[in-house]
C-alpha cells in the first residue's frame, strides 16, 4: 500500500490506500479555489517542465492536464503522437528518451497499451510519471476526479465541505458501475477509489461486459439493473467502447439500451437525491438518454470542472512533493 | 589420431548409471569403462562429480535465419546451444521467408553443418505458413525432414490438419503443432485470468490450446498420422496429451522451461520478457508440469528458444513479439525442476537427449546432410555426442553474457543450480570448462 503519492509516479490506483486517496481530494479543495479567481494562476511548479505525451487521441483529458500544469505555472511541452509506435517504427524507450533528452520533470502520458505508463517509468527513473490512461488497464486521475464529484457533492448537501469530511461520506455509500466493465479503465480506476474509501460498489452489465473473473473484483454484480438502481446513491455509467471492439460484445446498441441504458424512463424512478455521473465522451442515446445527461441530477459537466484541480493537485503532489514529507 | 578422455564421470547411458571413463577417438565413442588406460595425447577432462551422457537435442529452436540474422544466425543460435549442451537442435521454420521449401531448407542445412553442432530442420506443413495450401512436404522429407510444423501458429483448419496428417502418414513424418486456436486466442497478450483481468491486458485463454489438442488427438485418432504437440502449458493438456499416448496413438509432447518455472504472475510488471505463446499459465499448471517431469511422462523438454531484437522487446506489452531465450538455460532449469540434488540422472538425460532425439528421428547418414547419431547409449563406434554436466556448479544469468545474439532471457540475475561443463558433438570438443573451446 503506498500512503501519499509525494514525490511518486502515479500509475494506477490500485495500490493507493485510503489516506493517499484523501490527501489528493483535500489537496485539490484548496486548488477549486485557485480556478475560480480572475487571475487562475499559482507559482507551485514555476521552472518545471510538464511534457504531455499522448499516444492516443484525447481532447479533454489533455486539455485538462495541460490546464492544470499551466495553472500551476510549469511550463508545459505538448505532443500529440497519435499513431502507434509500431507504425512509427520507434519504440516507446526513444520516444521517451528524446523528450527526456530535452529536460522534463513529469510526464503526464496516455497510451492505448495497458501498462505503458508503468514501462516508462522505469526507462526514466529521475521523472514522475503520471498515468493519463494506458490501455484498459488505469486511468487514475478520473477515478480520483469522480470520487472529488461525489464527495463535493454531499458535502454540499449537508452544508459542509468535502475537506471536512475526509472519507467519511463513503462509509456505506452505494455506488453502481453501469456498462463495459470489461473494456474500461475508468472502471478499474474507480472501484479501486470507491472500495479505498470505504463505499460499496455494486456493477450492472450484460455478461459479456463483465470482466471474466469478477468474482475476484472487490465489488458485488447486479441480478437486475432496475433494482440495481434502486440500491444506488450514485450511478456511474460508462461508454460503450465502441472502439475497442466492445461493440462485438453485445448484439446491437440498441439492445444494450435496452436492457443497461439509462434512459430516461429509468432515470425518472430514480430517486431524486441519486448522482448521475459519465466520464465522456458520452454516446447520447446509447448507454446514456440525452435528456438524462442534462438533468440536475447528472454531474457530468462539473466531472469536467473537476479534472482541473484534481490534476493540479496530482502534479503539485508528485513533482513537488518529496517521499520524505511535506513538498518542497 | 585425435582423442578425448571423461575421466571419472557418472555415466548415464540408459542402463544403472556408473562411474567411469569414457574414450573418444576420432570423433567415436572408443571405449566405455570403470576406468580406461587413455592413448598418449589424449585431452584429459576431468568429470568428476558429474553427469556423462548423450547431448542434448532440441526439439524446437528459432534460429531466425534467414530473416532476422539480428536476432539470432544459425552460427550464433548453434553456439549458443552448444553452451547450454545441446548436439544437435532443430530449427523452426517460422523465419522470413518461411522454410516451405527444398530450397530454403537446404540453405538452413547447409549453414548448419558448417557450425559444430548438427542442426535439424522442421519444414513448414503449409505455404508460407499462411494455413491454407500444404506444403511440398514429400520434397522436403527426401531431404531428411522428419518434423513439419507451422510454429508460431498452429493450423487453424481442422480439414486442412486432417489432410496434412494423411499426406504425412506414408512419409514416415511426424507434425508438430502450436496448439492454440487463434480465433480465440488471438487479441491476447498474457494467460487469461485474475491477473490478466487486473493489468487490463486481453488474455489468451488455457481453452484456446486445450481445444486445439483434443482436436488433433481425434484427428490423429481418424487418420492415423503422428502428432508432436510443442510447448504444452496447461494441466488438462498435458492430461489429455498423457491419455492418448496411454491408447497407443501415436502422439508425443514436449514442455518448455519457462512453462515449468514461471507463472502468469510475472506478466504483473508489464515487463514483454514474460510474453510468450502459448503464455505462461497458473501456478497450478506450473505444478502440474513439473509433476509429469517428475514421473517420467513428459516425452521431451524443449526450450522455444526464441531471440527478439532489443528494440522489439521495448515495446508495449501488448505490441512485443512474443518469446524468450532457452538454450542456455534449459538444462539448469530442468534439473532444479526434477528437484536438484535428488533429482534422477536417467530422468535428466530422457528429458533432454534421448526423448527429443527419439522424437527428431535424426538418423545417420541422412541424405545431403550427414547428422550423427543423437541420444544413444554410449556404445562403441557411434558418433561422439556428448555432454559433461556439472550439477553442483552454481551460477548466476547474466544477460550480457549469453552467446545468443539476442539477450531476452526472463532470467537475468537468476540464481541457477547446475551447469554444463562439456559438450562433444560430432566428436569434437566444442564446450570445455563451461566456455567455448
Amino acid at each position: 500500500m503506498i500512503d501519499s503519492i509525494r514525490g511518486d509516479n502515479l500509475l494506477s490506483l490500485n495500490d493507493l490506500s485510503r489516506e493517499a486517496i484523501v490527501e489528493v481530494l483535500d489537496t485539490a479543495e484548496s486548488f477549486v479555489e485557485v480556478n475560480q479567481r480572475s487571475i487562475k494562476k499559482v507559482p507551485a511548479l514555476k521552472g518545471r517542465v510538464v511534457a504531455s505525451l499522448f499516444f492516443e487521441e484525447s481532447t479533454r483529458t489533455r486539455l485538462s492536464f495541460e490546464t492544470a500544469a499551466k495553472r500551476l505555472s510549469a511550463d508545459v511541452l505538448s505532443l500529440a503522437v497519435a499513431s502507434s509506435s509500431v507504425k512509427k517504427g520507434e519504440s516507446l524507450r526513444d520516444t521517451i528518451a528524446t523528450i527526456d533528452a530535452l529536460g522534463i520533470d513529469a510526464v503526464v502520458m496516455r497510451h492505448q497499451s495497458s501498462g505503458a505508463a508503468l514501462q516508462v517509468s522505469r526507462y526514466v527513473p529521475h521523472v514522475r510519471v503520471i498515468n493519463a490512461g494506458d490501455g484498459l488497464h488505469q486511468h487514475p486521475t478520473q477515478g480520483l476526479l469522480d470520487a472529488f464529484t461525489i464527495r463535493q457533492a454531499l458535502a454540499e448537501r449537508r452544508g459542509t465541505t468535502g475537506l471536512e469530511t475526509g472519507a467519511a461520506l463513503f462509509a456505506n455509500l452505494h455506488i453502481l458501475i453501469v456498462g463495459d466493465i470489461r473494456h474500461s479503465r475508468v472502471a478499474r480506476s474507480d472501484i479501486a477509489a470507491y472500495v479505498a474509501l470505504g463505499a460499496q460498489v455494486r456493477v450492472a452489465a450484460p455478461g459479456t461486459l463483465l470482466p471474466e473473473d469478477i468474482e475476484n473484483w472487490p465489488v458485488s454484480v447486479a441480478d437486475d439493473f432496475d433494482e440495481a438502481l434502486e440500491w444506488a446513491d450514485v450511478v456511474g455509467l460508462l461508454r460503450l467502447q465502441r472502439e475497442r471492439g466492445s461493440g462485438s460484445f453485445v448484439p446491437s446498441l440498441g439492445e444494450f439500451t435496452q436492457t443497461h441504458g439509462l434512459t430516461f424512463e429509468r432515470a425518472r424512478r430514480l430517486r431524486p437525491e441519486v448522482l448521475i455521473m459519465h466520464p465522456g465522451p458520452m454516446n447520447r442515446g446509447v448507454e446514456i438518454d440525452s435528456r438524462v445527461a442534462d438533468l440536475p441530477a447528472a454531474v457530468i459537466e462539473r466531472q469536467v470542472t473537476n479534472g482541473v484541480p484534481i490534476r493540479m493537485a496530482v502534479l503539485y503532489l508528485t513533482v513537488a512533493g518529496s517521499k520524505e514529507g511535506s513538498p518542497k | 589420431m585425435t582423442a578425448f578422455i571423461l575421466r571419472q564421470g557418472l555415466i548415464v547411458d540408459g542402463a544403472t548409471p556408473q562411474v567411469g571413463d569414457v574414450l573418444v577417438v576420432d570423433g567415436l565413442v572408443a571405449a566405455v569403462g570403470t576406468r580406461i588406460d587413455a592413448p598418449n595425447g589424449a585431452h584429459e577432462i576431468d568429470a568428476t562429480g558429474c553427469w556423462v551422457g548423450p547431448g542434448f537435442v532440441d526439439l524446437h529452436t528459432h534460429l531466425r535465419e534467414p530473416g532476422r540474422e539480428e536476432a539470432e544466425t544459425i552460427e550464433s543460435g548453434a553456439l549458443a546451444g552448444a553452451l547450454g549442451g545441446y548436439s544437435a537442435l532443430v530449427a523452426m521454420p517460422n523465419t522470413e521467408p518461411a522454410l516451405d521449401n527444398v530450397a530454403l531448407v537446404s540453405y538452413v542445412l547447409d549453414r548448419g553443418a558448417r557450425t559444430p553442432i548438427d542442426i535439424a530442420v522442421a519444414g513448414a506443413i503449409t505455404q508460407g505458413r499462411r494455413g491454407e495450401m500444404l506444403a511440398p512436404i514429400a520434397e522436403m522429407a527426401a531431404l531428411g525432414v522428419r518434423l513439419f510444423t507451422d510454429d508460431g501458429v498452429g493450423v487453424q483448419d481442422p480439414s486442412l490438419m486432417r489432410r496434412a496428417l494423411t499426406y504425412a502418414k506414408p512419409l514416415g513424418v511426424r507434425l508438430a503443432q502450436h496448439c492454440e486456436d487463434e480465433l480465440l486466442a488471438g487479441a491476447g497478450s498474457m494467460n487469461e485470468g485474475a491477473v490478466s483481468s487486473r493489468l487490463g491486458l486481453v488474455g489468451r485463454p488455457a481453452l484456446a490450446e486445450e481445444l486445439m489438442v483434443l482436436r488433433d488427438i481425434e484427428l490423429v485418432r481418424l487418420t492415423g498420422g503422428a502428432v508432436h504437440f510443442l510447448h504444452l502449458s496447461t494441466q488438462r493438456s498435458v492430461a489429455m496429451a498423457i491419455a492418448a499416448r496411454g491408447e497407443g496413438l501415436p502422439v508425443t509432447f514436449e514442455v518448455a522451461p519457462h512453462h515449468f518455472t514461471l507463472d502468469e504472475t510475472s506478466c504483473a510488471t508489464f515487463d514483454s520478457m514474460f510474453k510468450v505463446h502459448p503464455p505462461l499459465r497458473t501456478l497450478r499448471d506450473v505444478a502440474a508440469l513439473r509433476a509429469a517431469l517428475v514421473s517420467g511422462d513428459v516425452d521431451a523438454v524443449a526450450t522455444d528458444h526464441a531471440p527478439h531484437a532489443p528494440q522489439l522487446k521495448d515495446l508495449p506489452f501488448d505490441e512485443a513479439p512474443a518469446g524468450m531465450l532457452g538454450l542456455e538455460h534449459a538444462a539448469s532449469l530442468t534439473y532444479e525442476a526434477l528437484g536438484a540434488e535428488s533429482s534422477d540422472p536417467t530422468t535428466f538425460f530422457q528429458l533432454l537427449s534421448r526423448g527429443p532425439a527419439r522424437i527428431a528421428q535424426l538418423r545417420h547418414g541422412d541424405h545431403r546432410v550427414r547428422h550423427s547419431a543423437q541420444g544413444g547409449a554410449l556404445n562403441p563406434g557411434d558418433d561422439a555426442n556428448l555432454v559433461v554436466f556439472d550439477p553442483r556448479q552454481r551460477w548466476t544469468v547474466r544477460r550480457e553474457d549469453l552467446a545468443s545474439r539476442s539477450t531476452n532471457t526472463p532470467y537475468d540475475a537468476r540464481a541457477m543450480t547446475g551447469k554444463v561443463r562439456a559438450t562433444l558433438a560430432r566428436g569434437r570438443l566444442v564446450v570445455d570448462q563451461g566456455e567455448l573451446a
